[in-house]
């Protein structure tokens, strides 16, 4: 074999792997989806959204989980988005060359990729030991510690696709920054921004690690901020580890519910951004 | 004419008003940002320093971790933890070299979108999802077909038998190294995607131009010109793994003992705090808890904050070039 047909044969060997290694990842896709389908959608009742949490080997269902999961999920984002928004303006329009913007920048794009069980951690010494007990507010707490990270990373980037002559334009017209940002860029990015609040409330919906031992658990319906509350992820764990059946089967259904909602906000957000006109890949 | 020249110059006043107000809102929700970082690593230092008074460095050292002893050392599960993430990273990362090699060279244009979605929406998928499957899918697998082949082929040899060795558990550091491969492998996928496409056409014209075949371009052109933020890459898959929670929990199977054996059930630092930590009763076993978690807050935060420099220098050369 000479160097050419040897160089020949190397490219189209390795061209081969390369798509063997694509049809595998796409294969764990469909094969997680696939399990997640079967047998979720054999565990999906009636009952899993009309009856609370059962006691060990009885039927029941999973609604104080999904309520409590909505409503840390909404008050996480509530808290979150706010503060994600407000630093992504900073690092975008007033600091964008300083030196703290380079910082907060950086510890941010570390922060997204940080463990979350350490977050829940922080927020058991910060909330749960002062108050003395486990709540469903330290889970939303912990929760938008999380979502933080994903907020100013999106707010930033979509604020600098914004053009530089629409704020001259305002600035022009003697408008002040902030009415600039508010009046202008913020419309203007609406379409990004909304990205960015979906993809954060996707991330922290399917949480579960910060909320082991911040909002801990809760067999029974409660609508109380101060107490422990029922949550999908951790009604998942908790089942799903244990030797009933029938709690198995509600941990499959629990796990088909987070899975269709997370993909959906997923793909949902992806196709927003695009209307945008730019790719935002915060998740990197 | 004059109240109307008041009127204006109060509502300029009150514009400024807001500016400032504004201002300081977006400067101190940054500062934010630092602050909650710097709250978190005081918070784990507080609720370690009892343990780490009373082991000082034999916490890293020590094997032992008894709770009725009061006896804590963290060498089981910062052992697990590595292994965990090797075994992962020595999965991951040749799969996703290949799919960002084919999603840059090879893929038809009107596939690259969906499939480059496809593989994305592998890291939207919660971690306990992966948790579950590992539990009921994958260890039956690994139990039933895969480990006792592993143990027949590989554990009579010398040297790397002693890897795949005793009874196959099904559960172990093998099956949380394969879950967490799975889930960091969009990750590394998606940085050596991006870091592919930002090689200069020019550079690849010129090899093309003396006759290289395609591979040649991407492994003597393109990967040298984007070593940095390949490594980059893999390092920030590695954060994700060192530190991923849930997924472990489910299939390392909760065993303080470090076995020569991938086959045998292990425990990270993750997953001991997610098993422990609402139970842990006395505030030793609590405080080494928070140890496990300050070593574990350290080992991420240098392996990510490494990755995100070797990622930012390469932008930066990639900018000054253009």
């Amino acid at each position: 074999m000479n160097a050419l047909t040897r160089r020949r044969v190397v490219n189209v060997v390795a061209f081969v792997a390369s798509g063997v290694a694509t049809l595998i990842g796409l294969a764990m896709l469909c094969a997680i989806l696939w399990t997640l389908l079967s047998r979720g959608f054999g565990a999906l009742s009636a009952s899993v959204f009309t009856q609370m949490t059962p006691a060990p080997g009885s039927a029941g269902g999973l609604l104080n989980a999904i309520f409590g999961s909505v409503v840390m999920t909404l008050l996480g984002i509530l808290i979150g988005a706010p503060v994600g928004l407000l630093a992504g303006t900073h690092l975008a329009e007033y600091g964008r060359h300083s030196r703290l913007s380079t910082v907060v920048r950086f510890i941010n794009d570390v922060q997204l990729s940080a463990p979350s069980i350490i977050i829940g951690m922080f927020v058991y010494t910060l909330v749960v030991a002062r108050m003395g007990h486990f709540s469903a507010f330290a889970g939303a707490v912990a929760l938008a510690i999380i979502a933080l990270p994903v907020m100013v990373r999106t707010t930033e980037d979509m604020l600098n696709l914004v053009p530089k002559s629409m704020r001259d334009g305002s600035a022009g017209l003697g408008a002040q920054p902030w009415r600039t940002i508010t009046r202008i860029v913020y419309p203007a990015a609406r379409n990004g921004l909304l990205t960015g609040v979906l993809l954060a409330i996707a991330r922290i919906s399917g949480e579960t690690a910060p909320l082991l031992f911040t909002a801990l658990n809760n067999q029974f319906w409660s609508g109380n901020l101060n107490k422990p509350m029922a949550n999908l992820p951790v009604v998942i764990f908790q089942f799903a580890m244990s030797p009933y059946k029938d709690w198995q089967q509600l941990a499959w259904a629990g796990a088909l519910l987070i899975t269709l909602f997370v993909l959906f906000l997923s793909i949902v957000a992806r196709s927003v951004s695009s209307l945008f006109g730019q790719h935002a890949n915060p998740g990197e | 004419m004059n109240t109307q020249a008041h009127t204006l110059q109060s509502h300029l006043r009150r514009e400024a008003r807001v500016e400032g107000v504004f201002r300081v809102a977006t400067k101190a929700s940054a500062i934010l940002v630092l602050v909650l970082l710097a709250g978190v690593l005081v918070s784990l230092l507080y609720g370690s320093w009892p343990a780490l008074k009373v082991f000082k460095w034999s916490f890293v050292t020590g094997e032992r971790w008894n709770p009725v002893t009061d006896v804590y050392g963290a060498l089981t599960p910062l052992y697990g933890t590595i292994a965990t993430s090797v075994i992962a990273l020595l999965i991951a990362v040749p799969l996703s070299f290949g799919i960002a090699v084919f999603l840059t060279e090879t893929c038809p244009r009107s596939l690259r979108g969906p499939i480059s979605m496809a593989i994305e929406l592998l890291a939207s998928v919660p971690s306990i999802v992966y948790g579950i499957w590992g539990l009921f899918v994958l260890a039956p697998i690994l139990q039933h077909a895969i480990q006792p082949w592993l143990i027949a082929h590989l554990g009579p040899l010398p040297l790397v038998g002693a890897l795949f060795q005793g009874p196959p558990f099904g559960i172990g550091l093998l099956t949380a190294g394969l879950v967490l491969a799975i889930m960091v492998l969009p990750f590394v996928t998606s940085v050596m995607r991006e870091v592919f496409r930002m090689a200069p056409l020019s550079l690849k014209e010129a090899a093309y131009g003396l006759g290289a075949t395609q591979w040649n371009v991407v492994w003597d052109v393109v990967m040298p010109w984007s070593r940095a933020g390949v490594i980059g890459g893999i390092m920030l898959g590695l954060g994700r793994a060192l530190g991923e929670t849930m997924a472990v929990t489910f299939v390392i199977g909760n065993a303080h003992r470090i076995s020569a054996s991938l086959l045998a059930p292990s425990t990270t630092i993750s997953a001991s705090i997610a098993n422990e930590f609402a139970e842990a009763v006395g505030d030793l076993y609590t405080s080494a808890l928070f140890a496990l978690g300050l070593l574990l807050f350290v080992l991420t935060f240098a392996v990510i904050a490494g990755a995100r420099l070797l990622l930012l220098r390469l932008e930066r050369n990639a900018v000054k070039r253009v």
